[in-house]
């Protein structure tokens, strides 16, 4: 019996372990940040993800909501914009999920973009798991990171490699006046990636770097269990 | 040639409006700030009492039914300048001279028409035949053409000799000066040409010395005699470039069709790049053999020549062609150009083959979705929120503004339309501690505020209300830009109502 064909013992050890996400870390190009619609901090929350170490250099940015996140949750105030992005803005208002999903895709194969952020509400019919895996393969291929925010949305099969649920958390209190709210904080919930274990983390955003305090899990934790992956390409 | 066209813009008006339309008094009227004045009238206008200049209250005075219609000057001037280019039929370049004028050098042309009275026999038939009321005359200097056409005989001819005995009995207007300078003539009593020449040139130059030289009367007699040389700027046309392609086997057929246009496409990149311009418009004329037209257009981000990008948006436009018996021709302009000086190619080709880049990106994005759907924000100058920004097209220069002031922090998004909620608070002008919104209701946990934002009273009503705004965080961490309009007793309306206007991150 030839056993060279099976798995040594030496192969079948945990070898590397699964490092944890943590801010600054990289992180997978195509995302999906899972909020509800009666609050804005699932988009602040994927907006700081996405940023978090990128370079934006000269380029701009994409934003595309369709016709119901439009409606629901308002269009992006300049004002209101983190000061990086207020002259980068290209916005647009597809009126269907599937004009959405062009607008996405036509985005991300953009060399002048430096990242594309999407709002789409539901789950619509047309954002499948094969319409996923498309944009996937596309921004793989062009390197153009991705976060779509998914508003009052079931989760859904779908190829995202780093996947949250964001709801928004208490401020902490501002230096001056106690009764005012703070900074902005959200409590975000990695429940998917590719290469990262699950974990809930409180993040914030200073203006210039995203900072995540670990929440202590409830159940007990074996994430330190998990064998390294490695991200691979959808495409290989 | 000098040409007047006395009634260019009722003119246009009648044949954009039609016939039956001319039968009512009309007149053509500008917003002044003192009330619409009118431009023109018809003649029906015209003889109910309605004159060029006069208000329209006072015209309405005399005659109740009079109707308007705006007026158009620019319109007018571009239908001048393609007149300009029609009329160089009876000359090798012709001149505007605006607001309702023409040009055109015959010297030794006449021959061609047979003799200067059939030249202008013709150019008269055939500005009737267009619905034009024109004032023709001919004449050695272009100054002289224009005295004649404005103030002499119609169709008149002036011949070298008897110039100067001719020129002499009309008015001064007809030396083409300024009103002040008209009304100093008419004060002095100088009324015909012929006065100013029994006058010495010493006196005249020290007259009218303070004004610029080609507003004189002296250098206008000069130039109308000959005696000074008078610059006129031709009008030269500049034709779009074209490409065309016909087909010898009408073609009915889609990968057909997309071939021949990349074709096109490619031969458009070439006429460009020969005058190094770029297209920001394009269009394409398909010819059938039954004589149909279909014309797509084409409007681009940034100006292009790559003919790989013009194919691929032209195809998404041609899937509802119906070729019917087949395309026979087909013809690309660009009607709007822009200067594209060749460009140094990247030196690494990975940066170039890898993605499109971003004029390409929006030019794609706005085939498909409309030119509506892709926009930018920027910064408008007014301090009430929704005015603050404003939408343009993604590529469009931004305007200089002034530099935000960070005093307050703003909203991640607006709602378009700020939503009414209910509110509980403790006294009418406090601070609120409970709202209801989408049928939710949340408890303030935090709030900062007021920020007050008056109305713009130099643009709204003075019963505008003005908006006291709170960034408030409710029990669950959630922020919101919340606003009362109004105060309670401030006499503009009941008690204040609550609006949610921005979402915070």
């Amino acid at each position: 019996m030839d056993l060279s064909a099976f798995i040594k013992a030496g192969e079948l050890g945990l070898g590397q372990r699964a490092p944890r996400w943590r801010p600054g870390l990289g992180g997978a190009l195509h995302g999906e940040v899972f909020a509800s619609a009666r609050e804005t901090g699932g988009t602040a929350a994927a907006l700081a993800l996405v940023m978090d170490g990128l370079e934006l250099g000269r380029r701009s940015v994409l934003w595309v909501q369709d016709a119901a996140a439009l409606r629901l949750g308002g269009r992006p105030y300049r004002p209101g914009l983190p000061e990086p992005l207020r002259h980068r803005l290209i916005h647009i208002a597809a009126k269907s999920p599937q004009d959405l999903l062009f607008a996405l895709e036509e985005g991300v194969r953009c060399r002048d973009f430096a990242f594309v952020i999407g709002e789409l509400a539901g789950n619509p019919k047309a954002l499948d798991f094969t319409a996923s895996r498309r944009l996937t393969l596309a921004i793989e291929k062009h390197g153009v990171p991705l976060m779509l925010v998914r508003l009052d949305a079931a989760r859904d099969l779908s190829s995202a490699r780093i996947r949250w649920q964001v709801r928004s958390a208490p401020s902490p209190a501002p230096q001056w006046n106690a009764f005012a709210p703070g900074p902005p904080r959200w409590h975000a919930e990695l429940f998917r990636a590719r290469g990262h274990t699950p974990g809930e983390w409180i993040l914030r955003d200073d203006g210039h770097v995203l900072t995540a305090d670990r929440l202590a899990p409830l159940a007990p934790d074996h994430g330190d269990l998990a064998r390294a992956a490695g991200d691979r390409s959808l495409a290989s | 040639m000098a040409i007047w066209l006395a009634r260019l813009a009722i003119d246009r008006w009648r044949h954009n409006a039609g016939e039956g339309a001319d039968a009512e008094p009309t007149v053509l009227t500008t917003e002044t700030a003192h009330g619409p004045r009118i431009d023109a009238a018809n003649d029906a206008g015209l003889a109910a009492g309605a004159k060029a200049g006069m208000r329209l209250a006072d015209a309405r005075a005399l005659c109740p039914g009079l109707k308007t219609a705006p007026s158009d000057p620019e319109g007018d001037l571009a239908f001048l300048e393609s007149l300009a280019l029609w009329a160089q039929r009876w000359g090798p370049w012709s001149a505007l001279d605006p607001p309702d004028g023409l040009l055109v050098d015959v010297s030794a042309v006449a021959h061609l028409f047979g003799g200067e009275a059939r030249l202008l026999d013709d150019a008269g038939a055939a500005f009737a035949r267009r619905g034009l009321t024109a004032r023709l005359a001919i004449a050695p200097t272009a100054g002289a053409a224009w005295a004649l056409a404005h103030f002499g005989p119609n169709r008149a001819i002036l011949g070298p000799e008897d110039a100067a005995g001719r020129l002499a009995n009309l008015p001064v207007a007809a030396l083409r000066l300024d009103d002040d300078v008209l009304t100093v003539l008419r004060r002095l009593g100088l009324k015909r040409i012929g006065q100013l020449g029994g006058i010495g040139r010493d006196a005249l130059k020290r007259r009218f010395r303070s004004r610029s030289p080609e507003a004189t009367p002296l250098t206008r007699l000069d130039q109308l005699l000959g005696r000074k040389p008078e610059p006129l700027l031709p009008v030269v046309a500049v034709p779009d470039p074209l490409v065309q392609r016909r087909l010898m086997e009408p073609i009915r057929h889609r990968e057909l069709l997309d071939r021949v246009l990349a074709d096109l496409a490619v031969d458009m990149a070439r006429e460009l790049e020969g005058r190094a311009l770029g297209a920001r418009r394009l269009e394409l004329g398909l010819w059938r053999v039954d004589g149909e037209v279909s014309v797509r257009r084409l409007e681009f981000a940034a100006a292009t020549r790559d003919p790989a990008h013009i194919a691929r948006l032209f195809a998404g436009k041609l899937d509802n062609i119906d070729a019917g018996f087949g395309i026979e021709l087909l013809r690309l302009r660009a009607p709007s150009t822009e200067p594209l000086a060749l460009a140094q190619g990247d030196f690494e080709a990975g940066a170039e083959t890898q993605g499109t880049s971003l004029s390409e990106c929006i030019d794609r994005l706005t085939v498909r979705l409309g030119e509506k759907a892709v926009r930018r924000p920027v910064a408008y100058p007014s301090h009430i929120p929704e005015r603050a920004q404003r939408w343009q097209a993604p590529l469009a220069p931004e305007q200089a503004s002034q530099g935000e002031l960070a005093f307050h922090q703003r909203p991640l998004k607006l709602l378009d339309r700020a939503e009414p909620i209910a509110v509980l608070y403790a006294t009418p002008d406090g601070l609120p501690q409970r709202f209801r919104w989408r049928g939710q209701v949340h408890e303030v946990a935090r709030a900062e505020g007021p920020e007050r934002i008056a109305p713009e009273w130099w643009r709204e009503k003075s019963t505008v209300r003005l908006r006291d705004y709170y960034r408030i965080e409710d029990g669950e961490g959630r922020r919101y830009w919340i606003y009362r309009h109004g105060l309670a007793n401030d006499g503009r309306g009941g008690p204040p109502e609550w609006f949610l206007h921005g979402l915070c991150a």
